[in-house]
């Protein structure tokens, strides 16, 4: 048995270490626990061929919240800020889009683009406010709950009468109506609705796909950047943040359970047997894991846990790495652009097409993509001379109806290497080595639930007041001491940073008020 | 135009051959689905039958579960409010209240602990959503069995007399809250000492095919003893002097009602005894505890009201100029046996105090007009009945 501790961190994801890292900072005894050999949880770099690195499950960066990083007082070292979007075309007429700047538009969609990323970057903004704060508890006298519930309610007629019906209208739906309505270029339409299916199960046409949209636009304004040196690099600045104030972080240390006595969390037992006590556990773990393993329902109410039980997160994205001898070519397309993020939906029917067989259990023949050569702007990942692509391949559902196998995973492999060779014939020979990362291999590798990234969908009835669960979206779950901080609860997934920070905040106010 | 009739009680209990074979009513109603009688021959004489001799009533409609697993116990006792783990080992009866997560009241009812590991519960609503859902986790099973099982309540003074001419040995040792299991032909009958009468009872469990061999058995045992077999009118008379809550009367199942503030905390009906916070956790603690800090809303009352006309469905005031209205009954009856004019309600706090008189506002009709009157009542404390012989062990013969 060891000292007690202020708090114990579940996971040395980066949630878990911008939590701990700030808890720290206020003075608090803070032991963080890692299942890994290192730090990072789904933001790590890892080799996948003999000289060949990639970051394994993430790859972009598009939403790490800046206050965050001032909180920390933390510069990045990004290989880029601000990435464009090619939407590949088979006829070499791609469309490159940055923000509302595209090249190869009419000049309807052109206008029309404009106009609508104004309109989602005011909503985006609108939502970004409310991603670096607790959510307001509904039904409950407290004044800074009632305070922040008026602010929004104000914020949103703030809008202006006509923004805010649109803001209303909109918040609901799905992207596939709203981009048919305002566009007619192909490319753009399936590049816009990727952006809002990305990581999750759903499709463009499903609801709740323009919130879905919006959150991402709200993370950093749609700043799409790439760390250099991969995701590790920001894992391990965390690290060194929150080392740097006092925490300090164990990693190859699984958690197998937290320790309950008599009602109230109070540490935490090791895969190995050993015993941290301590006044708060924070799980960076999501919601499911945490309950339903690392707790067990038999200490929590069977409401929450019905509800926890119930919570949507079958993973549906794979992650493609191929180790290149050299670029492979694509018509149309210059050396320098291959720095850029290419996405593979020729059209928005192609999108719903491919979340089709997914709802059905089956992958996708014809999958949509975001690919990347993350070796272009940084050289530490692959030998000289030579190149990584990395690539999302959606869809692969989670509950795959033969299950994940090898040689369903084999086949899905070549599906998503056959998929780029429409648009670049000479890629297979220039691959030395590949690696496809199914859902159900995300979830043993980086231990999320389904494989999910955002730790639980990210849908208007799992968002905000409801994120992870009613009655539990302040960071503080329903058994006293347990804390969550990770993705699962508000404001989401992605490397976002948000939860870590605000559950820190939530756990000092607890802490000052008892 | 012909209206079809809907025929709401469809489905027969096991003793549905000898029910009808006594039935001079026609007076059924549906009970979950099953045909139940509210009275065979007279109310009023079935009434005196569990007051008097030995009444029987065919509970076999009534909503049965059976859990089973390693996780039982604990299952178990994180559902309901009160100590199952060390207060009520196999062998033991519990009467319990079961709340959602905010401490409101989904149902009452008894579980029963058969054996080791095993557990029947019995309540008066469906609720295998909830029970699965509270099993979520837990290496426990749970299955509903109420068509499996015949049960028959024997309630009344004569009733231990009746089960000992049954031939069930041992049953002079069976408490208040007990069960046994005898052999009966054969097959396993399980007999509880429990009931909805709040008098001296016996609650008779057997496989449904062994149904009529039981009640008949039981008719020859009890024909010196006055057995008689009774419908929901009496019982419901009984129950009301015993003080028992019914589900949708008493209070709403908290996962069926809409309205905020329509439902009902354990502390708001009278049943802080069944609460226990030295429980570490179980369904509906923390809102529970909350509720104990600052205070319900509702109180639920006895009342023993002046004059013999029952107050059906009245408002309670606080004074007798009818000003202030603070809230209404949900049960009454004139109680034969305690010669009282007796309700059961649900008032605001801090009303509703052991001691305190309210006015009950009872409407009455005589000879086709009506009548109103403020009828003065006090708050009472104890059930209405609760003779000595309901505990009593061994009880006395008659």
């Amino acid at each position: 048995m060891s000292d007690r501790y202020d708090a114990i961190i579940v996971g040395a994801g980066h949630n878990g270490m911008i939590c701990g890292a700030l808890l720290a900072k206020a003075g608090k005894q803070v032991l963080i626990l890692e299942a890994a050999m290192q730090v990072g949880g789904a933001a790590v770099t890892r080799e996948f061929a003999a000289g060949y690195s990639v970051s394994a499950c993430a790859h972009l960066l598009y939403q790490l919240q800046p206050q965050v990083l001032k909180d920390l007082n933390l510069n990045l070292d990004y290989a880029a800020d601000d990435i464009a979007a090619i939407a590949l075309s088979t006829t070499g007429d791609h469309l490159r889009i940055r923000g509302n700047h595209t090249e190869g538009l009419s000049e309807d969609d052109a206008v029309e683009l404009r106009s609508f990323h104004a309109r989602m970057t005011r909503y985006a903004n609108l939502l970004n406010k409310y991603l670096n704060k607790a959510p307001p508890r509904l039904g409950v006298r407290n004044r800074r709950d009632l305070t922040t519930l008026a602010q929004l309610g104000f914020d949103v007629r703030k809008l202006g009468r006509k923004d805010m019906r649109e803001f209303l209208r909109l918040i609901g739906m799905n992207i596939f109506d709203e981009l048919e309505e305002r566009f007619d270029n192909p490319l753009l339409k399936g590049a816009l609705a990727v952006d809002a299916v990305m990581g999750t199960h759903l499709g463009p046409r499903s609801p709740t796909t323009i919130l879905t949209y919006l959150y991402r636009l709200a993370g950093n304004q749609g700043r799409v950047a790439q760390m250099a040196g991969g995701m590790s690099t920001l894992s391990e600045s965390l690290a060194k943040v929150a080392r740097d104030n006092g925490a300090t972080i164990r990693t190859n240390m699984a958690v197998k359970r937290v320790v309950v006595e008599n009602g109230r969390a109070t540490g935490v037992e090791t895969e190995k047997g050993e015993v941290f006590s301590s006044r708060v556990v924070v799980s960076n773990a999501d919601p499911k894991s945490t309950i339903m393993d690392l707790v067990n329902p038999r200490h929590v109410e069977t409401g929450f846990t019905r509800r926890v039980h119930n919570i949507r997160m079958r993973g549906n994205a794979a992650k493609l790495h191929l180790a290149l001898d050299g670029l492979p070519t694509i018509k149309g397309l210059d050396k320098k652009s291959f720095a850029d993020r290419m996405i593979i939906a020729p059209d928005i029917n192609y999108v719903e097409r491919a979340f089709n067989p997914a709802k059905y259990g089956a992958t996708s023949p014809h999958p949509v993509m975001e690919v990347t050569f993350p070796s272009l702007r940084d050289a530490t990942l692959a030998p000289t001379g030579k190149h990584v692509l990395s690539a999302i391949v959606q869809y692969a559902p989670y509950n795959l109806k033969e299950g994940w196998d090898d040689a369903a995973r084999d086949a899905f492999k070549q599906t998503a290497i056959d998929t780029i060779t429409t648009y670049a014939p000479d890629l297979p020979e220039r691959i030395n080595d590949s690696e496809l990362l199914t859902p159900a291999d995300i979830e043993s590798e980086f231990r999320i639930t389904g494989g999910h990234w955002h730790h639980g969908e990210l849908t208007l009835d799992q968002f905000m007041f409801v994120r992870p669960v009613a009655g539990a979206a302040q960071y503080e779950m329903p058994l006293e001491g347990l804390f969550l901080c990770g993705a699962g609860s508000h404001p989401g997934g992605g490397l976002n940073g948000a939860a870590g920070r605000n559950a820190a905040i939530a756990i000092l106010r607890r802490e000052k008020a008892a | 135009m012909t209206t079809a009739a809907v025929d709401l009680t469809r489905l027969k209990t096991p003793f549905y051959p000898r029910l009808e074979a006594l039935d001079r009513l026609h007076t059924w109603h549906s009970w979950k689905g099953y045909r139940s009688a509210d009275a065979f021959t007279n109310g009023e004489i079935e009434y005196f039958a569990i007051r008097n001799s030995a009444a029987v009533f065919d509970l076999s409609p009534m909503t049965k579960y059976r859990i089973t697993g390693n996780d039982a116990r604990i299952y178990v006792d994180r559902l309901v409010t009160r100590d199952m783990l060390n207060k009520v080992g196999a062998g033991r009866v519990a009467y319990a209240v079961w709340c959602d997560d905010q401490g409101q009241v989904i149902d009452d009812g008894t579980i029963f602990h058969l054996r080791d590991d095993e557990y029947r519960l019995c309540s008066q609503e469906f609720h295998l959503p909830w029970l699965r859902a509270a099993a979520i986790g837990m290496n426990v099973d749970i299955r509903e069995e109420t068509a499996d099982y015949a049960a028959l309540a024997l309630q009344g003074p004569n009733s231990y007399s009746i089960l000992k001419n049954l031939g069930l040995s041992g049953i002079e040792n069976l408490k208040l809250f007990g069960l046994r299991h005898f052999d009966f032909a054969g097959t396993e009958l399980m007999v509880s000492r429990t009931g909805f009468t709040g008098d001296l009872g016996y609650e008779l469990w057997i496989d449904a095919d062994k149904a009529l061999p039981l009640w008949d058995a039981l008719f020859e045992a009890g024909k010196l003893h006055g057995i008689r077999a009774i419908g929901t009118h009496a019982l419901e008379q009984s129950r009301i002097e015993a003080g028992y809550l019914a589900a949708y009367v008493e209070f709403l199942p908290a996962n069926e009602t809409v309205r905020t503030g329509r439902t009902r905390s354990p502390f708001e009906l009278g049943l802080d005894w069944l609460v226990d916070f030295k429980k570490p956790n179980f369904n509906g603690r923390r809102a529970l505890a909350a509720e104990k800090r600052e205070g319900s809303t509702w109180r639920f009352v006895k009342l023993d009201i002046e004059g013999n006309k029952t107050a059906s469905s009245a408002y309670i005031y606080a004074d007798k100029r009818a000003k202030k209205n603070i809230g209404f009954v949900t049960s009454a009856t004139w109680s034969p046996v305690c010669k009282k004019n007796i309700a059961l309600g649900t008032v605001r706090m801090p009303h509703g105090k052991v001691g305190e008189t309210v006015y009950v506002e009872v409407y009455y009709q005589r000879e086709m007009h009506w009548s109103r009157m403020m009828a003065k009542a006090e708050v009472v404390s104890k059930p209405f009945w609760d003779p000595p012989r309901r505990r009593a062990t061994p009880p006395g013969l008659f």
